[in-house]
């Protein structure tokens, strides 16, 4: 149930004491945590266990949030460098950009999803598994500005990048997007409008 | 960049909103003007209104409650800036740059800046064989520094160790 309180306000709370609070931002978040993991790690399992170990690494160190952004994009850094930690972990390549492998990668799973083209596919599942024929880091950038409601700036913060370059990959990963739902959905867009 | 990345890179901006007022402009009079940027414009469009139109993964029902049995074994860290004492730093980095100042100094003031030649200590390196160590650290002063070493290194041990042993009886 949402109490209607605002997060620093919630935060104060939970730092005086008021352990159930943190439920509250649990709630709030939760979807979009996973969401971002699951964009990067692809296994719903693992997603899962790396969105709880987010949140639990949140609540720890919930005293050196300072409340300078918001606290969505706070949590967010902690969500990406808990899942690269967890990629690196299991010996997964975390893509750059420019690496050949994500294109190989990303057209042995188109293989997979084209012979799923038969059934009819809604739009909002197809835009899901468009995005998740990208790269991790394609997936991660899309998903932080489409659906985590962070800005060019906020992003950069979370990855630690110059403004810029976000924006550069940003449009880089939309360009790609855009391929893959020429390449796999073209009928499906061309249903839509 | 070709001229079609160009167009996008532009669009982007614009669609994005984080074009400039003059780039909103020039924008808006090339859509209105020209064919190729008004097509690209409604492609890009199409992109970003399918991108808005996916939706969030939710995780399994009990994902919250997991969530709270296990930060029920936590207690939230102090801040770091409450253990961090910002006094200590500054007084660790005001010691190291006086000492790099105390160096430079009597390094400039042993130059003889009018010989030309440097300075007046010349080191040959092929006599560094004959140097005696005895009478060095037969010197009190470095005796007194090893032995104030030696004394720091136990007590970080002694530190190092009781950690692990705080630890150690933790997890018991």
């Amino acid at each position: 149930m949402s109490t209607g309180l605002g997060d620093n306000e919630i935060i104060s709370r939970v730092l005086k004491g008021e352990q159930n609070a943190y439920a509250e931002l649990v709630n709030r978040y939760q979807a979009y945590v996973f969401t971002l993991v699951l964009r990067m790690i692809k296994s719903r399992e693992d997603a899962e266990e790396v969105a709880q170990d987010v949140f639990i690494k949140a609540y720890r160190s919930l005293a050196d949030f300072r409340g300078e952004s918001k606290f969505s994009t706070w949590l967010y850094t902690i969500a990406n460098t808990t899942s690269i930690t967890f990629l690196r972990k299991k010996k997964l390549d975390v893509h750059s950009l420019d690496n050949e492998k994500v294109f190989e990668v990303a057209d042995s799973k188109d293989s997979g999803f084209r012979a799923n083209l038969v059934e009819q596919k809604s739009r909002v599942n197809m835009v899901n598994e468009a995005i998740a024929m990208l790269s991790p880091d394609d997936a991660e950038i899309i998903t932080l500005f489409y659906k985590a409601e962070q800005n060019l700036e906020e992003i950069s913060r979370i990855l630690r990048l110059e403004t810029n370059t976000a924006k550069v990959r940003l449009h880089r990963a939309r360009t790609r997007l855009k391929e893959k739902m020429e390449k796999n959905f073209s009928e499906e867009i061309k249903n839509i409008y | 960049m070709n001229q079609e990345q160009n167009i996008e890179q532009q669009l982007w901006a614009y669609i994005d909103g984080v074009s400039s007022k003059e780039e909103i402009s020039a924008v808006e009079r090339l859509l209105q003007s020209n064919l190729e940027w008004k097509n690209k414009y409604h492609e890009l469009m199409e992109v970003h209104q399918l991108m808005n139109a996916a939706e969030l993964e939710h995780p399994s029902l009990r994902f919250t409650k997991n969530v709270m049995e296990k930060i029920a074994q936590y207690h939230i860290a102090p801040a770091t800036k409450n253990y961090i004492n910002k006094k200590i730093i500054w007084g660790i980095a005001g010691f190291f740059f006086t000492l790099i100042a105390v160096f430079l100094i009597y390094g400039f003031s042993q130059v003889e800046w009018t010989s030309g030649t440097g300075s007046k200590y010349s080191i040959d390196l092929s006599r560094l064989s004959e140097v005696d160590y005895s009478k060095i650290f037969n010197n009190n002063f470095v005796n007194g520094f090893m032995m104030v070493n030696v004394l720091l290194g136990l007590v970080l041990l002694d530190r190092v160790l009781a950690n692990k042993r705080k630890n150690f009886q933790k997890q018991i």
